[in-house]
């Protein structure tokens, strides 16, 4: 889970790590009513989980609380790379004498994390990497030590920062491990680290990326985002309500398998089926997972119908654990629960593997008239696409 | 031949007492592997019965493998308990540990790799992963063993099902060995292990490689295959489809920006000469291919 800069920056506080003061606001009155408390210079931040918004006009400086209620008001609902801005950060302004970069992330090669530091902060960091390498200091962490004082000190020296802000900057590093650790954070990136006229040392954004899979020792549930209720996010936000692995994409073929890389695959071969058969295109991504029951089968059939850009749908299983049997039994329970007016497009199946036999006849003998049953995931894939485009 | 595991590697299953720990017990006796002990804290002293075998239960993983002389492991034990099992695996000193448990948080995973790695003794596999199998010799983990024959492809894949597709698919030719090494974005065995492995293992005659999106160990595989690799690999890749930022069901699943897509880990194969097939079914005809014709030839 991606946070907003708002919770990634509580979550500093929280250990230590030096941030600006400031609150977040979702209408310009409160944005008013922050700016007069902070008694200071704001600035207005839109909070979206993108980069690029400075260029887009999402951050705004505001004099006093009656600019910062006009920003507010300008930046509220904007839309910046199709997220819009449903709250801002009021925060006190800061103009850094220096702006460097820090953050811990996942190097996948080395199977640890690896820390980042650069003197050259501010900027879009990839093209920093791309555009001078050696301006970014970079170095793998040891699980079992972390990031010690010592080391912090050595990677501030090592990528050139000022004898002395060393000290304050080397604290930083540790503090923001610690949120890395402690909060089971994928990723903790603070761009730009500011230095201050007055020499303190200030995270000015932040971004963290939390690990859904350690939910269980967080009270992290305060940082969830309420889903949308309609569209693409409201089909989401059902699925993921049941269990269900759903991602929305623009196509018209609505596409149910088992197993993450299988169901990749099938949106590539539909894909590759709609280009030569009249430009269909996946629809979703819909991952049953292992062991699919009736239930599972019925709770996936109806989300991918209910999207109102699907035109046909290919369920692709390969029975693995999963027996197909079950698959089919699911799909035709799922059909009687939906009903007519819940099936009105094609269903295509193919199922293969652990009882596909039995599976393709428990489909065969029930006779549905929007089911068809085919024997390989390419003609599937075919047939789906043409159907759809039909 | 195979790699990692074989007919004669005794095998004990963490979690054996739990209801998929159980079942899949069951389904490894069934394809041959020799489960010679069970191990649940609290539950030493128990036996479990599977139709004409009783097993052992222990209560650590030491004493497990000081009675029963196992070598590997095969964890089945729920997402909060796994780095503590696997870490007592690594300090017993098994030779394998294969990690089925999905939903590990990464930064147990990256404990208990490092672990691992510091032994010098123990290889991981997984977490999140389907296990590995050698037809018709032994099957640590949860890939069926009954869609496939024994035979002299290698496999490696992220993905379970799309290893299962490409094994169902070349069931004909059959396979020396076939791992499941977890779509994790950490993970305890990568592409480039098992090609090392395949490529030292005589009964190994050319490999299939299955890769999807994120990260860049494609990359990183194609690389070594250049320098290393004399046998004949084929690969597919899954998820050119896939939009930017969303995470496609495998948490190591994504493309970032530009980094990660399906293009570019083909157009990474295909330039140190490794044939990359668009579907499953062209990727296993692609291989049939190769092997009906010299059957063995550089790439």
């Amino acid at each position: 889970m991606d946070l907003f800069e708002y919770q990634a920056k509580e979550l500093f506080a929280r250990h230590g790590v030096p941030v600006p003061r400031g609150r977040v606001a979702s209408t310009p009155e409160e944005a008013r009513a922050v700016a007069a408390e902070l008694r200071t210079p704001t600035v207005i931040k839109a909070q979206v989980k993108t980069g690029g918004r400075g260029k887009a006009g999402g951050v705004r400086p505001a004099p006093g609380p009656a600019s910062a209620e006009v920003e507010a008001a300008r930046v509220l609902g904007m839309d910046i790379k199709g997220l819009t801005a449903l709250t801002v950060l009021v925060e006190q302004a800061t103009v850094p004498l220096e702006e460097y970069y820090a953050a811990y992330l996942v190097d996948r090669a080395g199977g640890a994390f690896i820390a980042i530091v650069s003197a050259e902060g501010g900027m879009d960091i990839e093209e920093v990497a791309a555009t001078r390498p050696d301006a970014l200091v970079t170095t793998p962490v040891d699980p079992a030590v972390g990031m010690d004082g010592r080391s912090a000190r050595l990677l501030a020296s090592r990528a050139g920062l000022p004898a002395d802000v060393q000290d304050a900057v080397a604290d930083v590093l540790v503090r923001l491990w610690r949120v890395l650790v402690e909060e089971d954070a994928l990723l903790v990136e603070v761009n730009p680290l500011a230095v201050t006229p007055d020499g303190r040392v200030l995270a000015l954004d932040g971004k963290v990326t939390l690990d859904d899979n350690a939910a269980f020792r967080h009270g992290h549930d305060a940082f969830a985002e309420v889903p949308a209720a309609h569209g693409a996010a409201g089909l989401e936000a059902r699925a993921k309500a049941r269990g269900l692995n759903y991602v929305k994409l623009d196509g018209e073929v609505g596409v149910i398998g088992n197993g993450a890389g299988l169901v990749m695959s099938t949106l590539d071969v539909v894909a590759y089926a709609g280009q030569s058969s009249g430009g269909a295109r996946p629809a979703n991504f819909l991952d049953i997972g292992g062991g699919a029951s009736a239930q599972v089968m019925a709770d996936a059939l109806e989300i991918v119908l209910s999207d109102p850009d699907v035109r046909a749908v290919l369920v692709n299983v390969f029975g693995g654990i999963t027996a197909c049997d079950a698959v089919a039994h699911g799909i035709v329970s799922a059909l009687g629960m939906l009903g007519e007016h819940g099936v009105r497009h094609p269903i295509v199946v193919r199922l293969d593997g652990n009882s596909a036999e039995a599976g393709r006849a428990v489909l065969h003998a029930a006779g549905h008239p929007l089911v068809r049953v085919v024997a390989t995931m390419d003609a599937a894939a075919e047939l789906a696409a043409s159907l759809a485009a039909a | 031949m195979a790699i990692f595991l074989t007919k004669d590697s005794k095998v004990l299953v963490q979690g054996m007492t739990g209801a998929e720990g159980a079942r899949h017990t069951a389904r490894m006796l069934a394809a041959g592997t020799e489960i010679v002990a069970g191990v649940t804290p609290g539950k030493g002293g128990r036996s479990v019965d599977f139709g004409e075998r009783a097993l052992p239960v222990f209560g650590s993983v030491a004493e497990a493998t000081a009675a029963t002389g196992a070598e590997v492991s095969v964890v089945f034990v729920p997402p909060r308990f796994t780095r503590d099992a696997v870490e007592e695996a690594v300090d017993a000193g098994v030779a394998l540990c294969v990690v089925i448990t999905e939903g590990v948080p990464v930064h147990d995973t990256i404990r208990f790799v490092a672990r691992a790695r510091a032994s010098g003794t123990t290889r991981i596999i997984g977490p999140n992963c389907p296990g590995l199998i050698s037809p018709g010799q032994s099957s640590a983990g949860i890939i069926p063993a009954d869609i496939t024959t024994a035979g002299r492809i290698g496999l490696v894949s992220k993905s379970g099902t799309l290893t299962y597709q490409l094994m169902y698919e070349l069931r004909d030719v059959g396979f020396s060995t076939a791992v499941g090494i977890g779509g994790d974005p950490v993970i305890g065995t990568t592409h480039i292990d098992a090609l090392e492995a395949f490529q030292a293992d005589p009964g190994t005659e050319a490999i299939v490689m299955i890769g999807e999106i994120g990260g860049d160990a494609e990359e990183r595989a194609a690389a070594y295959i250049e320098e290393h690799v004399t046998k004949p690999v084929v690969a597919y890749v899954a998820g050119f489809t896939a939009p930017e930022g969303k995470t496609m069901g495998h948490a190591g699943a994504i493309v970032s920006g530009s980094a990660g897509t399906a293009q570019a880990k083909k157009e990474a194969l295909e330039k140190v000469g490794v044939r990359v097939g668009k579907t499953p079914s062209e990727t296993a005809r692609l291989m049939r291919a190769l092997l009906g014709g010299s059957g063995r030839g550089g790439v």
